[in-house]
């Protein structure tokens, strides 16, 4: 790994999936010299090594916070897709645009900042029926057809397009993932797969292509440890139909007719079943698919598993629900998955 | 089965952890070199083979006695996949073990099932007679140009069908097809499956760099929502996309002439206002639809040619002749004149339009 000297990583948003997973695969790096996490509520697992800070990067204090761990390398893994989880679409859109504002405001005024990266997400490009069928990061998505997370992740780019402009020192690295599944995390994507029978769209079956959460964290690895710039797609390898998907993992479908599908997709919602925002439902429609060539070639991104690799992991560890192969993940993974297990039985009570 | 190994994910023997030589969109060459190691080169060509294997290996093909040209003139010396039998095929199909590629192609119901059901539409109801089909190239890019016309596009159907069970190869055209294709339900995952792709720079350089067939139909709707009374004469070529693309990437174009889709639903009026209320560019009426309902939707019996011309090589123009707007006009021009010409020259030769 092409690095040159130790590393002084804060990881925002280190209490959610991907940071906390980031921080816990970074906490042996011997390239690591000092771990800073920062968010709302504490880690639910220890990390070794780690510097909580309890903070909201949406207040100027983040720019003491930066200045006082006297961090050189930033990640931002803050901007979320699940309105329910974030309180509502309006606090949505706070914590993630005016949240990546403020960071960065505050990124640019630390003189020890060296690297930025930026976990975006594929939904930038949008989910219209004409776009590419397999969409490189040049692709200019129209801003203007944008809903939703998608427009969140565009207005916070072009924040970092706007700091790395000022701060050409800064070395920029911007990720697109695709939809994040896999065992242990729960997006609105996973929710939508473990429902007991899968609704769709009648005449519409798009393809899907999904992110492992283990190469989603892998790939922002190598973000902060390589020093490449630039903007990267970050997704597994291939493609499967939503029809397909649902026959893999074994469950019925249900077709339905697209307003009707609209109105189920609401009801999902009201009654707290799933979290499938609306700006999404036209993924299940017409699907998006990136090329990640750049990447690979760039970056070294070596997804280790495919889509249909993705699918067969999450239905073996889900529908099971335990862990069938005690070598196959490590133990720190078990644990954040009991993690997860008590607060979602919580969440039922 | 050489279309199957371009498919990145692979849905048979598979673990759910792929190993790290198949982590890779473009898969490697098929060849095996002098010394009897696997090439390591990316395989570019449409049957899986490097740029250096694929001529080593089309240069065996041609002096392969069964590679001559049959009475017909169509040549089948690909091993083409063993059909799978009902009983697999759907086994398959329920448990969603089979491979797609990144483009949405899925060859497995698309050899089962959708040509099979071209076939009879083919061979006996439109006699499909195909000239030229050997001037495809047996692997490389190449953008096939064709007229546009009938209302309902099965002329990109129709070519499709003739490259993929004509051709010495069997390549697959990918055309490629306008917004209003991927909006619409049921048509729009069909026009995937089987293979079609988005038109737009992305997806085409994309193909290009793959090294596959790409089919264009510039005159867009242009072509196919023209009256009966335009039969036969090409509209504007679109704005000469394909010709900066081409000039960009140097691949050969290849000028095709279809006639037999004028009649097949032949439009004597077009209902603009029917046309707004539904969304769509145009909205046909033919001697039979609406009037005789579903019905109306069969295509008249037509008799149709489907010429392929020669190619026109790309790669010694200017450097910067894409840059050029009138240079590119130019161009598109000429391919549109090639086409309008053989277009009258296989009308003549063709004789009743239906009988």
């Amino acid at each position: 790994m092409a690095t040159e000297n130790k590393r002084r990583i804060l990881i925002t948003g280190v209490s959610r999936f991907l940071g906390l997973r980031l921080a816990k695969r970074l906490e042996n790096d011997p390239n690591v010299e000092a771990l800073v996490g920062v968010d709302l509520e504490e880690p639910p697992i220890p990390i070794k090594g780690l510097e909580f800070v309890r903070a909201d990067i949406r207040n100027p204090m983040i720019a003491r916070v930066l200045e006082a761990t006297k961090v050189d390398t930033l990640v931002h893994t803050n901007i979320g897709s699940s309105p329910a989880v974030l309180g509502g679409r309006s606090q949505m859109k706070e914590n993630n645009v005016i949240g990546t504002m403020q960071l960065l405001a505050a990124a640019q005024r630390a003189d020890r900042m060296r690297n930025v990266v930026v976990k975006s997400s594929a939904a930038i490009y949008g989910h219209r029926p004409g776009e590419p069928s397999v969409i490189p990061e040049d692709y200019a998505s129209r801003e203007a057809d944008l809903v939703g997370y998608g427009k969140d992740c565009a207005e916070a780019e072009q924040y970092v397009r706007d700091f790395g402009r000022r701060r050409e020192d800064v070395r920029l690295t911007i990720l697109r993932t695709q939809n994040v599944v896999g065992p242990t995390v729960r997006t609105s994507m996973t929710n939508y797969l473990s429902l007991p029978v899968i609704p769709m769209a009648l005449g519409f079956d798009p393809r899907l292509q999904l992110l492992h959460e283990e190469d989603a964290v892998e790939a922002l690895c190598l973000a902060v440890m390589k020093d490449v710039s630039g903007i990267f797609n970050i997704s597994s390898e291939g493609v499967v139909y939503l029809s397909q998907a649902v026959r893999l993992l074994g469950k019925p479908p249900a077709p339905l007719l697209l307003p009707a599908a609209q109105t189920t997709a609401g009801l999902l919602r009201r009654f707290g079943l799933i979290d499938f925002p609306t700006d999404q439902l036209a993924l299940i429609l017409f699907g998006r698919v990136v090329s990640i060539e750049r990447a690979r070639a760039k970056l070294g991104f070596e997804p280790k598993y495919d889509t249909l690799g993705v699918l067969r992991d999450f239905k073996e560890f889900r529908l099971e629900d335990q862990i069938s192969e005690p070598d196959a993940h490590p133990t720190w993974e078990r644990e954040l998955f009991e993690y997860l297990k008590q607060r979602a039985d919580r969440e039922k009570v | 089965m050489g279309e199957a190994e371009i498919i990145p994910i692979e849905g048979r023997d598979r673990r759910s952890v792929k190993p790290q030589a198949e982590t890779r969109a473009i898969p490697r060459c098929r060849a095996v070199t002098k010394e009897g190691k696997p090439c390591k080169k990316d395989a570019v060509s449409a049957d899986g083979y490097c740029s250096v294997h694929a001529k080593t290996q089309s240069n065996e093909r041609s002096q392969h006695p069964s590679a001559r040209s049959s009475s017909r003139g169509i040549v089948r010396d690909r091993q083409q996949p063993d059909p799978l039998g009902i009983e697999e095929f759907l086994r398959r199909r329920i448990s969603g073990d089979y491979p797609v590629d990144d483009f949405g192609y899925d060859e497995q119901l698309s050899r089962e099932v959708l040509m099979p059901l071209v076939k009879p539409l083919y061979e006996t109801y439109f006699r499909v007679r195909t000239l030229g089909i050997d001037r495809i190239p047996a692997t490389g890019a190449a953008l096939l140009i064709c007229n546009h016309s009938g209302t309902i596009p099965l002329d990109a159907v129709m070519v499709q069908y003739a490259v993929a069970t004509e051709h010495a190869q069997r390549r697959l055209v990918r055309n490629v097809g306008a917004d209003l294709v991927w909006r619409m339900p049921l048509i729009g995952p069909l026009a995937r499956k089987s293979g079609n792709v988005v038109a737009c720079d992305e997806d085409a350089y994309e193909l290009i760099r793959r090294g596959e067939l790409i089919g264009v139909f510039p005159e867009g709707y242009k072509g196919v929502g023209k009256g009966w009374s335009e039969r036969y004469k090409l509209q504007r070529f679109g704005r000469g996309g394909y010709v900066e693309l081409a000039l960009r990437t140097k691949t050969p174009i290849i000028p095709v002439a279809i006639v037999g889709a004028e009649e097949a639903y032949p439009m004597i009026f077009n209902a603009k206002l029917l046309a707004k209320v539904f969304g769509f560019p145009y909205f046909p009426i033919t001697p039979t639809f609406p009037a005789l309902g579903p019905l109306g939707l069969l295509p008249l019996r037509s008799r149709w040619v489907i010429e392929f011309g020669e190619p026109i090589p790309m790669d010694d123009h200017p450097e910067d002749a894409a840059e050029d707007p009138m240079y590119v006009f130019d161009q598109s021009d000429r391919v549109r004149d090639t086409i309008q010409q053989m277009l009258y020259a296989n009308l003549n030769k063709r004789g009743g339009a239906f009988f």
